[in-house]
This record gives C-alpha cells, sequence and structure tokens, in this order.
C-alpha cells in the first residue's frame, strides 16, 4: 500500500521502455537545460586544445636535441640546444597561461550553469503535485538539489575537461606520430583499437556497481534520517540495538558496494596499464627495424617513446575519468528525470484569475481515487456559498481531506469538476488561487527561524507590529508575550520548541496573515485546548466577515456555529444543511455523531 | 592567530587525522603503500629499459643498419614482464587504498549514528536533521578524502627518494637541477594548500547550508505549495545556492592558478634536465642511455607528484569534516542509566516529586510539581496549550530528565534504571505519531521478545486498528513507507498506540496521542483499555471531556504548576480555570442560545 499512492505516470509502461537512456542522450538533454554549459565552449576548447600542445614540448625537445643538437652534422651543438630550451620554455609559459584560463572559465561556468539547475530543479520540485511529493523520500528529493547536481559539477570540472583535454591530447599526439613515422603510428593505434573494445566492456559492468552504491547511499541516507526524526521513539521504546542493527546493516551494504565498484574500476583501469607496456614492447621492436633500415631517426625513436606516454596517459585517464562519468551520468540522470517530469497539478498556461469579491465553491459530481488505488470519493455535488462557513464532518477515512484537498487544488478529480466563482478550478492561475485560498493542514510545518519570520513566510512585507496585531486580533497576544523573546522567540526545526498545539496556533495566525478569500482548515486546531479553540475560532468569525471559510472538524462544536455541515460518510455527502436541522433527522450519520459528542463533552 | 600559525596547525591536525585512519585499517593501507610503492620502482624501471633500448638497440641498429636480435627481445621481455608487475602492485594500491577509505568511512558513520543514539531527544531538538544527515554523509567522506590519494602520494615519496639516488649516482649537475626542481615542487603544492584551506571551508558549510535549506523546504512543501510561496521559497533557496556558486568560483580560481604551475613546473625541470645532460654528454660525463633515462625521469615524475597535492589539497577540507565528526562524537549530556530493574508486575506506579523543569534559554515549564498515578488507576494531565503537559510527559517516560526533583516508578527513581527495564515498564505514545520505514508487524513489535502475531493482533484491536490493518493488501506485512505518509493521521496515531500496547507495559503515558483519532473511537479505545485484564496505570494528556471523564484523578497544570487537582467532578465544581477549560464547548453553546433567544 505504501507505493500504491505513489503515482505512476513516470514509470515504464512497458519492459522495453525500462532500458534507461544512454550516457550520450543523458549529456545531450542536461547540455540542452544548462544552455549557459555551451556558451563560450568554443573558446573554451581552442584553450584545451593549446593547453595540450604544451604537452608535446618535452618529446618534440627531445627529439630536437638528440637529432639535431647531438647527432647533427656538426657534431653536439650547445647553441642549437640552448636555442631549442628557450623556445620551449616559451611555448611552456603561453600554454600554462592557457590552461589558467581554460580552468578559471571552467569553473565561473559550470559553478554558474549548475546554480541555475539547482535553482530550476528546485523549483520544480515544488511544482510537482503534492501526490507526486509524497511518493519521493524527502532525503532523495533533497539528493537531487544537492549530492546529483555536485557530482554533475565535480565531473563537469575535473573528468570532463580531462575527458576533452585528453582527447586534444591523444589528436596531438597521433598527428606528431604520425609526423615521426606512420607506420609506427598506425601500430600503436593498431594495438589501441581492440583495448579500448574492451575497455567499453568494463565501463559497463562499472556502471552498474556504481548504480547499486548511489541506491545503497541512499538507502542509508534514509536509514539515518529514521534515526534522527524518530530519536524519541527509540528512545522511549528502548530500541537503541535495533535501530543500531539497521544502521550497521545499512552502512555495510554501502561499504560492499564501494568496494565492488572499486575493485572493478581497478581492474579496468589497470587494462590501460597493461596496454601501456604492450604499445611500448611494439614501439621497441618496429622502431629498432625502422631506424635499421633508415626511416627513422633515434631522436624521432626516443621522442616516440615519450610520445607514448602521452598518449596511452590520456586514455588511462579518460578511461578512469569515464567511471566518474558513469556516477555524473546518473545523478545529471536523476535530476534531469525530476525536471522532465510534468507536474500532474499544473498552474494552467492560459488560466484565469480568480474574479474579485468573495468565492463560492461548486462540486460537480467529483470522483476521487489515489493513484492505483480505491476510490475514495464517489460523486461529489455540492455548492459552498460566499460568505458562508462550513463544516465538514464524518469518521476517519470518511473523505473530509480529500475534499478539502480538491477544494484547495492540491490535488485534480479523477472525474467531474470542482469550481471557485464560476472558473472551472484547472483553469484558475496558481499566483490567483494560491493568494486568494489558503488551506492550513492539520500538521502545520514551521520552518527553524523566529516566530516572526514564520508569520512573514505568508507576507513577508509584513511588519513586526502587524504580526502582534494579528496575533492579538486572534486572542493569541497573552500567548505571545508569555514566550521567553515574544515574535524573536526561535521555534527550532520544525517548530520543535513548540507544542503541537502551539505550532497549531502558529500555523492559523500565518494563514490569517495571509488574509484569503476562501480558507481552509484541515482539523488545524485538532490539538489546541478547547477554550483557545473556541477563543480562536469566535475571534476568526469576528474577522472573517467577507471570507468564506471551510473547517473540517472532528469537535462538532465548530459544526455547531456554522452556517452549514457536509457531512462525509464513506467517500460520500450523506447530508448537508444547517447544524439544527441536520441533527433533527433522527438516525441520521449527523444524528449520531453529534449524540456522541454531546456525550462526551458533558457526560461527567 | 597569523596565517602561518592557522596552516601549520591544519598541516598538523590534518596529518594527525591522517595517523587517525590508518590506525583504523592499517593492513589495507599497507598493502597500499606496497602497492605504489613497487608500482613507482616499476615505472622507473621503464625509464631504464627506455634509455637502454635507445642507446643499446636503436643507436646500434642505426650504426649498422641491423638489428640485434637478441636485445630486441631482452627490451620486449622486459616490458612486458614489467606490465604484468606493474598491473597488480598498481591494483593493489587503488583496491587497497580505495576499501581502506571505505572501511574507514563504514567505521565512523556507525561511531557517529551510535552517537545519535546515545545522545537525548534534547540534544536532538537542538540539531536540525539536514546538520545530522550532512555529519554522517558528507563529513564522513570529507575527513576521509585524503585516504584515496595517500598511498599513491607515499609511492611518489618513495619515487622521488630513489629518483635523487639515481640522479646522484648518475651525475651531480643533474642531480642539482633536480634538487632545485622538487622543493619548489613542494613549496607550490604547499602554498596551495594552505592557499585553499580557508575557501574549501567555506564551500562546504555552505554545501551543508544549501542541503540544510533545500530539506527544510521540502520537507514542508505542503505548507508551501498551500500558501502559493514556491517562488519566496526558490528565492531564499537561491540566495544560498548562489553563495555555494560563489565560493566554488573562488575555488576554482584558485585552482586553476596553482593547477598549471604544478604540471609546468616538472615539464620546465625536463628541459633544463635535456640541456645540462647534454653538456654533461659533451664533456663525457654520462652516456647517452643515461640521458634519456634521466630526461625521461624527469617526466614521468610530473604526474605522480601531484599525488602529493591531492593529499595536500584535501587536507584542509578533510579537517574541517574531522571536525564536525568529533562534534557529534564528543556531545555531551547522554543519558546515563542505572542499573536497578524493576521487579513488580502488574501496574506500576508513577510518582513525580517536586519537580521543576527548565528550559535551556532559562525558562520555566514546570515548578514543583508534586503527584502520583496509583497503580492501576487513570490520571487525567489537564490545561491550556504550553502548560507543561508534554514536558511532564517526557519527563514520565525519562525522553529528559528533571531540572530538580524526582520522578520515580514504585518508588525508585528513573534515574536508577536500566534502558531495559524504562523502556518495559513505561511507554509513551507521543502527540506527532512516528512511523518507521517498514512493515505494520515491524512496527508494532520493534523486534521486541515475545511480540508474535497474535499479540500484534490483539494490541491493533486494542487501539482500534485492526480493521483498517486488516483491510491493507498484505495485513501485517504492509510496507508503511517513510514516515508511513500512505496513511492518516489518525490511522498513524492509532498504529503508535498499538505499538505502546503491544509490549504490555505497566504504565501508559498517552501525550493528547489520540488527537486526531474520532471522538467516538477514541472513548472506545480508552475505554477498553480501562478494562482489559493487564490494565497499565495511564498517564493521560486530554480535552476531550469524556476521556477526562473515564480518569480516576484529574491533575489541573496552569503556567506550569498543578493549581488543582480531584476528581473531574470535584473540579468542575471548585476550580473555576479548570472548568472554564472544559466546559467551553458547552459555555458556548449556551451563550448562542442565549443570544439566539434574545434576538428572537
Amino acid at each position: 500500500m505504501s507505493t500504491d499512492t505513489a503515482p505512476k505516470r513516470n514509470e515504464p509502461a512497458s519492459p522495453e521502455e525500462k532500458d534507461e537512456p544512454g550516457p550520450f542522450e543523458t549529456l545531450g538533454r542536461g547540455l540542452r537545460l544548462s544552455p549557459e554549459l555551451r556558451s563560450g565552449l568554443a573558446f573554451t576548447l581552442v584553450l584545451a586544445a593549446i593547453t595540450s600542445v604544451g604537452r608535446l614540448v618535452v618529446p618534440v625537445s627531445a627529439q630536437k636535441v638528440l637529432d639535431n643538437g647531438l647527432f647533427g652534422p656538426g657534431g653536439p651543438n650547445v647553441e642549437y640546444v640552448l636555442g631549442v630550451t628557450a623556445v620551449g620554455v616559451g611555448i611552456l609559459a603561453i600554454t600554462t597561461t592557457s590552461n589558467y584560463l581554460m580552468n578559471k572559465r571552467l569553473f565561473i561556468v559550470t559553478e554558474t550553469a549548475l546554480a541555475n539547475l539547482r535553482r530550476r530543479t528546485f523549483r520544480h520540485i515544488h511544482d510537482l503535485s503534492m501526490l507526486h511529493q509524497q511518493s519521493e523520500r524527502r532525503g532523495s528529493l533533497t539528493a537531487r538539489v544537492t549530492t546529483d547536481i555536485d557530482t554533475v559539477s565535480q565531473f563537469l570540472q575535473q573528468g570532463g575537461m580531462q575527458i576533452v583535454t585528453s582527447l586534444a591530447q591523444i589528436v596531438v599526439a597521433t598527428v606528431v606520430m604520425a609526423v615521426y613515422s606512420w607506420q609506427l603510428a598506425l601500430a600503436v593505434w593498431i594495438v589501441f583499437v581492440p583495448v579500448s573494445l574492451l575497455i567499453k566492456w568494463l565501463q559497463k559492468h562499472l556502471a552498474n556497481a556504481y548504480s547499486n552504491v548511489r541506491k545503497s547511499v541512499a538507502a542509508m541516507l534514509s536509514a539515518v534520517s529514521e534515526s534522527v526524526v524518530g530519536a524519541g521513539v527509540v528512545r522511549s521504546y528502548g530500541v537503541g540495538a535495533r535501530t543500531s542493527e539497521r544502521l550497521d546493516a545499512s552502512i555495510e551494504e554501502h561499504r560492499h558496494n564501494q568496494a565492488r565498484a572499486i575493485r572493478r574500476s581497478a581492474f579496468s583501469f589497470g587494462a590501460g596499464e597493461i596496454v601501456h607496456f604492450g604499445v611500448y614492447a611494439v614501439v621497441v621492436v618496429l622502431g629498432a627495424y625502422l631506424v635499421a633500415g633508415e626511416t627513422m631517426t633515434v631522436g624521432q625513436l626516443t621522442a616516440f617513446l615519450f610520445l607514448v606516454t602521452l598518449f596511452i596517459q590520456p586514455i588511462v585517464t579518460a578511461t578512469e575519468m569515464l567511471n566518474e562519468a558513469q556516477n555524473a551520468v546518473s545523478g545529471w540522470r536523476r535530476v534531469l528525470d525530476i525536471l522532465d517530469t510534468e507536474p500532474d497539478v499544473a498552474d494552467p498556461a492560459d488560466g484565469t484569475d480568480l474574479p474579485d469579491g468573495p468565492i463560492g465553491a461548486r462540486f460537480e459530481n467529483v470522483r476521487f481515487a489515489y493513484p492505483g488505488g480505491e476510490e475514495v470519493l464517489h460523486g461529489i455535488d455540492v455548492e459552498i456559498r460566499p460568505h458562508s462557513k462550513v463544516a465538514v464532518v464524518g469518521e476517519t477515512g470518511s473523505g473530509k481531506t480529500t475534499f478539502a484537498k480538491l477544494l484547495t487544488r492540491l490535488m485534480d478529480p479523477t472525474s467531474g469538476q470542482v469550481v471557485l466563482s464560476g472558473r472551472p478550478l484547472t483553469g484558475v492561475t496558481f499566483a490567483s488561487l494560491r493568494s486568494r485560498v489558503t488551506m492550513v493542514p492539520q500538521e502545520g510545518f514551521l520552518f527553524n527561524g523566529t516566530l516572526a519570520h514564520n508569520v512573514r513566510f505568508a507576507k513577508p512585507e509584513i511588519g513586526e507590529a502587524e504580526i502582534y496585531v494579528a496575533f492579538s486580533e486572534l486572542g493569541l497576544a497573552e500567548w505571545v508575550d508569555g514566550l521567553p523573546h515574544g515574535l524573536d522567540t526561535e521555534l527550532g526545526e520544525g517548530g520543535a520548541n513548540l507544542s503541537v498545539g502551539e505550532r497549531q496556533l502558529v500555523s492559523l495566525v500565518r494563514a490569517y496573515v495571509a488574509d484569503p478569500d476562501l480558507m481552509v482548515l484541515d482539523e488545524a486546531t485538532s490539538a489546541v485546548d478547547p477554550a483557545t479553540e473556541l477563543r480562536l475560532s469566535a475571534a476568526l468569525d469576528a474577522v472573517t466577515r467577507g471570507r468564506t471559510t471551510v473547517i473540517i472538524a472532528h469537535r462538532l462544536s465548530t459544526a455547531e456555529t456554522s452556517d452549514e455541515v457536509l457531512v462525509f460518510d464513506d467517500g460520500n455527502l450523506v447530508q448537508h444543511g444547517p447544524h439544527a436541522e441536520l441533527a433533527a433527522e433522527e438516525g441520521s450519520v449527523y444524528a449520531g455523531l453529534h449524540g456522541s459528542w454531546i456525550e462526551q463533552t458533558r457526560s461527567a | 592567530m597569523t596565517d602561518a600559525a592557522v596552516d601549520s596547525s591544519i598541516l598538523r591536525q590534518g596529518l594527525s587525522n591522517i595517523g587517525d585512519m590508518i590506525k583504523i585499517e592499517p593492513k589495507r593501507f599497507t598493502v597500499a603503500v606496497v602497492g605504489a610503492m613497487v608500482n613507482t620502482a616499476m615505472q622507473m624501471t621503464v625509464a631504464f629499459i627506455i634509455g637502454w633500448v635507445v642507446s643499446q638497440v636503436a643507436v646500434p641498429a642505426y650504426e649498422n643498419g641491423e638489428v640485434g636480435t637478441g636485445s630486441v627481445a631482452i627490451g620486449v621481455g622486459a616490458l612486458l614482464g614489467m606490465s604484468i608487475l606493474r598491473f597488480s602492485s598498481m591494483c593493489a594500491r587503488r583496491i587497497g587504498s580505495g576499501t581502506q577509505m571505505f572501511q574507514v568511512q563504514a567505521h565512523w558513520r556507525r561511531k557517529v549514528t551510535r552517537r545519535y543514539l546515545a545522545l537525548p531527544v534534547s540534544w536532538h531538538q537542538k540539531h536540525p536533521t539536514g546538520t545530522l544527515l550532512s555529519n554522517a554523509n558528507a563529513d564522513v567522506e570529507a575527513a576521509t578524502r585524503p585516504l584515496a590519494p595517500l598511498p599513491f602520494a607515499c609511492g611518489t615519496v618513495f619515487m622521488l627518494v630513489l629518483s635523487m639516488v639515481v640522479f646522484f649516482t648518475i651525475d651531480w649537475a643533474i642531480a642539482l637541477v633536480a634538487l632545485g626542481m622538487f622543493p619548489a615542487l613542494f613549496t607550490l603544492n604547499a602554498v596551495f594548500a594552505s592557499k585553499m584551506a580557508p575557501r574549501a571551508k567555506r564551500a562546504q558549510e555552505l554545501r551543508a547550508a544549501v542541503s540544510a535549506d533545500g530539506h527544510e523546504s521540502f520537507d514542508g512543501a505542503l505548507v508551501v505549495k498551500a500558501m502559493g510561496r514556491e517562488a519566496a521559497e526558490t528565492e531564499r533557496f537561491t540566495v544560498t545556492a548562489n553563495e555555494l556558486r560563489d565560493a566554488m568560483i573562488g575555488v576554482g580560481r584558485l585552482r586553476a592558478a596553482f593547477e598549471p604551475l604544478i604540471q609546468g613546473l616538472p615539464e620546465l625541470g625536463t628541459l633544463l634536465a635535456l640541456l645540462v645532460g647534454l653538456t654533461r654528454y659533451q664533456a663525457g660525463a654520462i652516456g647517452l642511455g643515461e640521458l634519456v633515462t634521466v630526461s625521461f625521469m624527469f617526466s614521468i615524475l610530473a604526474f605522480p607528484v601531484r599525488a602529493i597535492g591531492w593529499v595536500l589539497g584535501d587536507l584542509p577540507t578533510s579537517v574541517v569534516g574531522r571536525r564536525r565528526v568529533n562534534g557529534v562524537l564528543a556531545s555531551t549530556g547522554d543519558m546515563t542509566y542505572g542499573t536497578r530493574e524493576l521487579e513488580g508486575t502488574g501496574p506500576a506506579r508513577l510518582e513525580f516529586d517536586s519537580v521543576a523543569y527548565t528550559y535551556a534559554d532559562g525558562s520555566e515549564a514546570l515548578t514543583d510539581v508534586s503527584f502520583a498515578v496509583e497503580p492501576g488507576t487513570t490520571v487525567a494531565l489537564v490545561g491550556a496549550t504550553g502548560s507543561g503537559k508534554s514536558t511532564l510527559a517526557h519527563l514520565a517516560a525519562r525522553l529528559t530528565d528533571p531540572t530538580s526533583g524526582a520522578v520515580r516508578f514504585d518508588g525508585v527513581d528513573l534515574r536508577e534504571l536500566t534502558h531495559r527495564s524504562l523502556a518495559d515498564t513505561c511507554a509513551l505514545v507521543q502527540q506527532v505519531p512516528f512511523v518507521f520505514d517498514d512493515t505494520v508487524r515491524a512496527n508494532l513489535s520493534l523486534d521486541r521478545e515475545g511480540i508474535d502475531d497474535a499479540r500484534v493482533w490483539q494490541a491493533l484491536a486494542a487501539a482500534g486498528a485492526d480493521k483498517f490493518v486488516g483491510d491493507l493488501e498484505a495485513g501485517l506485512d504492509t510496507e508503511l513507507g517513510e514516515r508511513g505518509t500512505t496513511l492518516s493521521g489518525g490511522q498513524r496515531q492509532r498504529l503508535t498506540l498499538a505499538r505502546a500496547l503491544a509490549g504490555r507495559p505497566r504504565l501508559l503515558v498517552l501525550d493528547d496521542a489520540t488527537s486526531a483519532v474520532d471522538p467516538k473511537v477514541e472513548s472506545e479505545i480508552l475505554a477498553r483499555l480501562k478494562g482489559s485484564a493487564d490494565a497499565a496505570g495511564v498517564l493521560v494528556v486530554a480535552y476531550r471531556r469524556a476521556t477526562i471523564a473515564l480518569a480516576d484523578e484529574v491533575v489541573f497544570l496552569d503556567g506550569g504548576r498543578i493549581t488543582a487537582r480531584g476528581t473531574h467532578a470535584e473540579l468542575l465544581q471548585t476550580h473555576r480555570p479548570y472548568a472554564d477549560l472544559v466546559t467551553a464547548y458547552e459555555r458556548a453553546e449556551a451563550e448562542r442560545e442565549f443570544d439566539e433567544e434574545n434576538a428572537a
């Protein structure tokens, strides 16, 4: 059941679609999504090419020194060697500068692009529907905007550029080798081609191993977060040993996967080493004959032996970087997958704003089923008049909360439609909807910061005095005064420094400050004491003239003071009308609920 | 402190950190270092082989116009033999250093998470989840980062020493070039590392901040959505993300300046070696083979020397990471448990004796609270929001200790009891239900002894949760997902209540634990609790009159003090604030009726 509510639409429909997109496809998509990465790319590549020329200085100088300086016509020639060295130093100075410029550009470009990608991904995650967000682990959502993007940035700054410079080096080395001896250059390539196939094969296994590493790190983080968030439960049940066993298992699993990945990586890297020496051997044998046949000089052969390193090392480096690339590509892919996920409850492109004035609502044959689950609302038809105060009651699981979520468009109906002030909800812009319609959920989330900071969340421009007035209007001034630092009291993570009831007070004030025209309270005062709750509700009534209020309530006191009561039972709207009328209907669901409420509040 | 003092202290701390880590896994480290040394030795041997090939194969071939088959065979054989050694030593180095690093990471992760489990709940409340996640993950990784290139760097140092010996054996002039180059290279690396330290630290702090921001914002996703604050949240996140960007660009600029120099210096050295070597060759001091060997050696040294740079470069980050890890490991305030076990069976007696509790900020939550829950009775704790009820519930389950006074079970101070005995005796059901990412069964039993399926169902029934669990497709095997988000608030509360009941506690503390349960269902549950065979003592924080009415005694809290005690009926008569609180609904209705009558 836990995964049943996860939206399925992004999962592959058929097995053949299950293949993940290839690394190049992912890179292509990634580059398209971050056009900043491509800006000035050509210049960066030119710098990379110049930089890789620098690596040629030593072998070419060696060849010149040996052939012309040592075995030249006039015997050893120090002046010539001095000249070669001077030129070499000059070229090194240029290429080192270009290396500097390239790296600087690289950091600026990638960090800028990735900061933007972070921002977009962050926003996109907030734009996904509530159901979608809840189907993902919080930790893994956070990973999308942190570690996943970090691997991409690390890769682009180190690996990615090294792959580019390596390729440039391979090309340049090949050209120079071919100039010295095309036969030898050909031989080197002939040895190299089968090796590259072998490396590719090894890469596939590596990719697999790294994907397991990523999975186990996510599982480990999830275990850690559980032990931290559930610290109180772990402590009070004395199940620390069990929890640490689970933690140890996930830590060990991660370590095991890491070790397997590094072994595979070492072997595939080692393959490159073996080739290195194979190529040396080929060059020695063939080179000796070529020198004997005078198609090659001693200096050229020596330079060639240097060049082999210059040719092989980038291949080995590139191989290793390709390992990292696997990591980066899968990180990038996860980010792109999130970005590619169309929000299923989306801001309409050509939406309209809600008309000014009080908001009325209408449900037209609204049905709702959680993805892959049974239907929980069966055809609701109801009208909520502007200005009215409506209480929604029913037993747990009767569909009250679903009703509230559909009314505020946190979810869309499976069929039928919700209409606000004559506008179908799906055609109302989010900007208008969210500023005019506010829902206060039961577990109102508070941010780490001061009380004032949390209220300001709803309306950043509001001043300290106004915040205090808002608390006073709702009869909470005394409560604020009782806090150690008043409005400046730090609430702690998730409002941990407050009791649950106090957290509800704050989220209610926060919604009140937002001043919506339709306010939906989803058991928003369930943990507040009765006296405070009544004071709040009276205060709300007093200040909500002109506002439409829908209250999901399990305390029927709310229903008693409402204009209208909607009674839900097992996904159906079974009664609606004024409290007195409904309570008088003998044998009705509401009469039953009300009876037990009276019994509970008065029986003693 | 001067810059130099900071640098040297970073270096010292970094090295001592590395020392600690080697001690954790010395064997793998040794394998890796030996592998690295063999590997670099092989690389130097190649330089000799190349030198030998040029002078003994190429030159004779050039001079004679034919190839000495024997010498070619020797050269090829030597190269291939070398390749096998290179391959195995490289595997030893890489696998050794990698697995050592992973072992150390796992070791610290275990230690850090052990601390999380040992530190008190109050400590957890002061540390954001995001930070704690980062301590166990990113900071551990940062602290161990130098371990990956360390064996390679050790091999390099060995190689440098060896090559100096070789240079001196070959020729003093060439050795002088090397003597000039290597210290320069070291200095460059060291300056780089020290300049990097503060920047790396800042980047790492910002990375943690970005993570904390993201985590918090996604945790509050529903509120963000309900209030349409996506844009503002994105703005807030972007500020931190951009700071991270700027910090990373700062890191990048520094790297861009130093890395090319570190790479270019050995190349410059090679050119100098060629120049010097040639004059020495001319002077007859060295042969052609030696000239080639020496220049080749300079060129192959360039890359490994970078490994030293990597280690030095990772030091500052590792010091910061280690400091944070140590911060967790050194955190104090552990709840220490006593050695006594409670012997009795049946309901336990809970007693608060002059208990006071003061928050860290100095404000008083409870003052001089004394009362008892007699065995088998139910005491309702009533008070306005924020009057100290939850704190009292936490004290009863020893999630925290009183600032003064004592809490006792059957006359024994909770601080004298073992953790096991404490957990077996008392079960706390908190206001906000916490559900583990596991099956229904595992969530109830928590692997505690003697909780079989029959008992699980019994507990579910008592908590009024058997029906909805029975309706789940996989029944007790149903996976509940992270934090049980697929369940409604009321369902989660009933599950956590069932979890408490499954352990058959001798005392049950319900901290407004049924607030999201329908009143009817709630009173059924509570009535069942009272009537059951193994009835426990119950301390219940409640607002509902029906709940309160089931209690044998009511304790009324006002501003952290007990202002009234007695039965519900008594207090209703005698204590006005109490009556005001619990009859709020009635009075509201009466007033309304009065108003209506007047209006009519």
